[in-house]
């Protein structure tokens, strides 16, 4: 037996002919933080509906926190926290009111929500906004509002999809480190995302998914270590010399991507292969030296990159 | 605490934030209607024809005025608000990640649909007895089938509303749907004064049952089908537009 918060077998969700997650097998450990990582179109909110109980499956199995999603929705979302892609709050009412409309949903009392209405606001930061209209709210605290609203019956499992989309690189961190504090506090995540560095700051283990399928499973800097080399050499050329210029570069690195607007060498040691392709006479307009990031990984196995 | 009470509450803390903006529609246009036609008209088809089915034109009007007004809140609520609540606003789909199902959010709505047509109606009455077109006790009376006439709009439009993508529907829903209703059901006159291909179009609509009942209730008097086959009817379509419509709810929302 497993003690997985989540165990999902050959998962497949099809909409007529549309096949939007395909036989996928994950599991879910309690206190982790696991990612979808993928561009959109990938499959992540269609698989996150499902986990959600608010999408039966088409095949396969699914459980979660041991509940089956599909006879056991209403005990099942009693006891998780979503945090969907679009906020979805009630815009005419205040912060305090919408977190206590929602508790209602679970069926606690007033006496019981309100001391939380209190610590939530807290936690994400909004208790000057108490009493103001949700209309009045900046992208930012309403993304923090939501995660307020998701949080208000307890739960053991959050499910995020997409939590810092559209947010501007300050509110995101501000998020992140929120996150960061509901798991150190036990709760267990489920995060998707198209951004590399969000998977990056957030997930102890993630899965890859491009066209309804898993491609790679593992901690991000293990998958790294499997997919590709330790840095990267970025390199810019001149408009319309690409193609001359990548002529020269054979053999300068252990793999090679070719991207419409720059060349990505793949190499254990940017700078030495940097200093050969100079003594080449070959020279970028601009060049970056890097670390391998999750970006590489995904463009590895898909050849396409994460968000175009 | 059942589940669709949840979402009653809901639909009343929203509504109690919004109500200013519904207050001319639900409250002062049947006044004006009321006034207009049923004072000054009034006055004038009383003259000429003594009365209309043995009563004072005011009087024949209140109670058909009183359904119809109901007809449209019931329409009303059901109609922008559902389709905001599914696709603008989403708070619907939000409700859905609690454990509520789609029957307690339709339900739930449905329950404040009734609630809030019972309040526009007995103020409506209050004011129609002061105006001395009702009697107060027969009036208030005739608030239970007025009701019952919002609901069944309420059921159906809520269905209806949950299969749009945009407002453009609902538009000409009340273009085309709601005023003809409004106006050619008998609020204002007895449809045996239709041209007779247009009677049975009367027939099959729920506001001329609900005329019908709130009028007989209100004055005391026997409608075509009696009161119970009216009732029948309003209460069918209400059970019939509540499953359309949590049909339609679970259809959509959960996929």
């Amino acid at each position: 037996m497993s003690d997985a918060l989540v165990i999902a077998h050959d998962l497949t969700k099809r909409f007529g002919d549309f096949t939007a997650v395909d036989s996928i097998d994950f599991e879910v450990q309690p206190g982790e933080a696991f990612g979808f990582l993928g561009p959109n179109g990938a499959g992540k909110s269609s698989t996150m509906r499902m986990i959600g109980a608010v999408s039966p499956i088409t095949s396969g199995s699914l459980s979660v926190l041991g509940l089956d999603p599909v006879t056991q929705g209403p005990e099942l979302r009693s006891r998780i926290g979503v945090v969907p892609q679009e906020d979805s709050l009630d815009v005419e009412l205040t912060v305090a009111e919408n977190l206590m409309i929602y508790g209602r949903y679970f069926g606690l009392t007033r006496s019981v929500i309100r001391p939380r209405i209190e610590e939530l606001l807290d936690f994400v930061q909004l208790n000057g906004k108490r009493d103001e209209k949700v209309d009045k709210l900046s992208g930012g605290m309403k993304r923090r509002l939501t995660i307020a609203r998701s949080l208000i019956n307890q739960p053991e499992l959050l499910i995020l999809d997409e939590p810092t989309t559209g947010l501007d690189p300050q509110a995101r961190h501000v998020l992140w480190d929120r996150l960061y504090r509901l798991k150190q506090d036990g709760v267990t995540l489920i995060v998707t995302t198209h951004y590399m560095d969000e998977a990056e700051q957030l997930c102890d283990r993630l899965v890859v998914m491009d066209q309804a399928r898993i491609v790679a499973e593992g901690a991000p800097a293990d998958l790294i270590v499997q997919h590709s080399t330790r840095e990267v050499l970025e390199m810019r050329f001149p408009p319309g010399t690409q193609e001359e210029n990548i002529a020269q570069l054979g053999g300068l690195a252990e793999r090679m991507e070719i991207l419409p607007d720059r060349v990505l060498l793949y190499t254990p040691d940017a700078d030495s292969t940097s200093s050969e392709a100079h003594a080449r006479g070959i020279r970028p307009v601009a060049q970056v030296s890097r670390r391998s990031s999750l970006e590489d990984v995904f463009l590895k196995l898909t050849g396409r990159s994460l968000v175009e | 605490m059942n589940t669709y009470l949840r979402m009653y509450e809901r639909e009343a803390r929203v509504y109690k934030g919004v109500w200013r903006g519904s207050v001319f529609s639900s409250f002062v246009n049947p006044f004006l209607y009321l006034i207009a036609m049923g004072m000054f008209l009034g006055r004038l088809v009383d003259e000429q024809t003594g009365g209309v089915a043995g009563v004072t034109y005011l009087e024949f009007l209140a109670p058909g005025l009183l359904a119809a007004t109901a007809m449209q809140a019931g329409a009303g609520d059901s109609a922008w608000p559902v389709l905001a609540g599914i696709k603008w606003q989403k708070t619907y789909v939000a409700a859905l990640a609690s454990p509520l199902r789609s029957r307690d959010i339709v339900i739930g709505h449905l329950a404040w649909v009734a609630t809030r047509v019972a309040l526009v109606s007995v103020i409506y009455v209050l004011v129609a007895a002061l105006l001395g077109a009702t009697g107060l006790a027969s009036g208030l009376l005739a608030v239970i089938p007025a009701v019952l006439t919002g609901l069944a709009f309420a059921g159906l439009v809520s269905w209806f509303s949950a299969t749009l993508e945009d407002g453009i529907g609902l538009t000409n829903l009340f273009r085309f749907g709601i005023m003809p209703l409004f106006l050619f059901s008998g609020t204002f006159f007895e449809i045996s004064r239709l041209p007779d291909w247009m009677e049975p179009i009367a027939y099959i609509t729920p506001l001329w049952h609900g005329v019908e009942l709130t009028r007989a209730v209100a004055l005391g008097t026997e409608p075509p089908l009696g009161r119970l086959g009216h009732a029948a009817v309003l209460v069918g379509v209400i059970v019939v537009g509540t499953a359309l419509a949590a049909r339609q709810f679970e259809k959509r929302l959960v996929v």
